[in-house]
């Protein structure tokens, strides 16, 4: 398609991507914000879904922040972000909204990592006399591990998508190649643009993939077998993309 | 303070702006729950036979869940710009992206239905003489419905609000208000239309729930509506 071949030259011309409009630039705003919004979002809510995860409490909570953030269209919440006070102090109601989105995969999917650790084992470190805190260190974040890392990639790239959509109010990023590209009505940019954003998630998503493997504190120890034991009740697992894929 | 003040002074809250531009608030409502009904819609006649295949041929099951899974990465905006040159300028974008985002959680959940029907049920089925289709529409369907539903209501939940991103191209329903709301800074409007998409998302969630228990009522003492 016509199209298709436009927009790859559109990638491959040297001036797109230099300067303050150029992909390197936008690219680079990008994975600031990103990892900004998603170093800000872990910090709130690992805590405290560990925390309530420990304790076998607020799994309601967590659900129902996770469902809620469904319903809320990130657009609006952006919109609604610049325009009030906050509007005025430049990234401020971009990142607001970034963590927002990113806190309901962390904290689910932590909440029930922990909660759902094996309880046998539990019990058997209970039992040898561990203190809560070594409990939550030494038992239970390390079989909850590989669920934290799925809301964690989950997180990453609800963020990376969000952060496309600040373009729209005209904030930075990737995105805003391809709003600039609605604005000329220029078809090729914008789909190179989108091109970007979309190889940008993948690849934010395969990064993640892959640390989480290769940073599994059980991964020489278990195998697939605990792994398996450790899936989310049958109910809750096909339903939410954010505990499967 | 008056009524007719609130336009003027730009406040959040309008009696007025809801009162002037009622037929532009529901004429935008009417697209967004058109837009989302077609997706969903549509989205589950293409879901239920790929799930059927996958389930039938493992070999399948693979690339369909793994593509699908793909999609669902993609971000909105870009996911309606890829589909630009396709479709050029029209409403068909907006609801080709919101069907490829619905079949990740369709397709995975039918599947995850139709594996928790008990073998018995099935063997009991065969045993009546009941042949494949009727066997999969009589028995393993209805028992599979509470899992089906659970992703539909994720899907359209998620496509009401994925919706708005769709006036990037003018047809995003309430989000178009918002977009134009955005431009002017006209508070009322961005507020009423962010309100009545949530409001949207909340009485499309009810009505599927209610639908469920209505298909379901053997299923009504146990299950506590968590998803």
């Amino acid at each position: 398609m016509d199209v298709v071949a436009k927009a790859w030259t559109w990638l491959a011309t040297g001036s797109h991507w230099a300067g303050p409009d150029g992909v390197w630039h936008r690219l680079g705003q990008h994975l600031f914000l990103t990892f900004a919004c998603l170093a800000i979002a872990c910090a709130v809510a690992l805590p405290i879904a560990v925390a309530l995860g420990h304790i076998g409490k607020g799994g309601a909570l967590a659900v129902n922040i996770s469902n809620a953030g469904r319903a809320v269209p990130t657009f609006a919440v952006l919109v609604l972000l610049l325009l009030s006070p906050l509007g005025t102090h430049g990234e401020w109601p971009t990142i607001i909204a970034l963590v927002l989105f990113a806190i309901p995969p962390l904290l689910t999917n932590a909440y029930v990592g922990v909660n759902e650790a094996d309880q046998e084992v539990v019990e058997a470190a209970r039992g040898m006399g561990m203190t809560g805190g070594q409990l939550i260190r030494r038992v239970e974040l390390p079989l909850a591990f590989p669920l934290i890392m799925t809301g964690v990639r989950t997180a990453a790239v609800q963020v990376v998508a969000t952060a496309t959509l600040a373009a729209l109010p005209g904030g930075g990023g990737l995105g805003r190649i391809i709003t600039a590209g609605f604005r000329l009505t220029d078809t090729p940019q914008v789909v190179a643009g989108a091109v970007l954003v979309a190889a940008l998630a993948l690849v934010v998503e395969g990064v993640f993939v892959v640390l989480g493997l290769l940073l599994d504190p059980m991964r020489r120890r278990t195998g697939r077998r605990l792994a398996a034991s450790r899936r989310p009740p049958a109910d809750q697992a096909p339903a939410s993309p954010a505990l499967t894929t | 303070m008056a009524d007719g003040n609130c336009l003027i002074s730009n406040e959040w809250i309008c009696g007025e702006y809801v009162r002037t531009r009622g037929q532009e608030l529901t004429d935008a409502t009417l697209e967004h729950v058109w837009i989302t009904l077609a997706s969903v819609a549509i989205g589950l006649l293409v879901a239920f036979p790929l799930a059927l295949l996958a389930r039938r041929w493992r070999a399948v099951s693979g690339p369909v869940l793994g593509l699908t899974t793909v999609l669902y990465t993609v971000p909105s905006l870009a996911m309606f710009s890829l589909l630009l040159p396709v479709f050029g300028v029209s409403v068909a974008v907006v609801i080709t992206g919101l069907v490829l985002y619905s079949l990740t959680i369709l397709v995975r959940n039918i599947m995850a239905g139709l594996a928790s029907v008990p073998e018995e049920a099935r063997e009991a089925a065969r045993g009546m003489g009941y042949g494949p289709l009727r066997l999969l529409f009589g028995v393993e369907l209805p028992l599979a419905l509470p899992a089906l539903m659970a992703g539909l209501r994720i899907t359209t939940v998620s496509t009401v609000s994925l919706t708005t991103v769709g006036a990037i191209i003018g047809y995003g329903g309430l989000g178009n208000l918002i977009y134009e709301g955005m431009r002017s800074f006209f508070k009322a409007e961005v507020l009423t239309a962010s309100v009545l998409c949530v409001a949207l998302a909340v009485v499309a969630d009810l009505l599927l729930l209610a639908l469920q228990r209505l298909l379901t009522p053997w299923a009504r003492k146990s299950r506590k509506g968590t998803t």
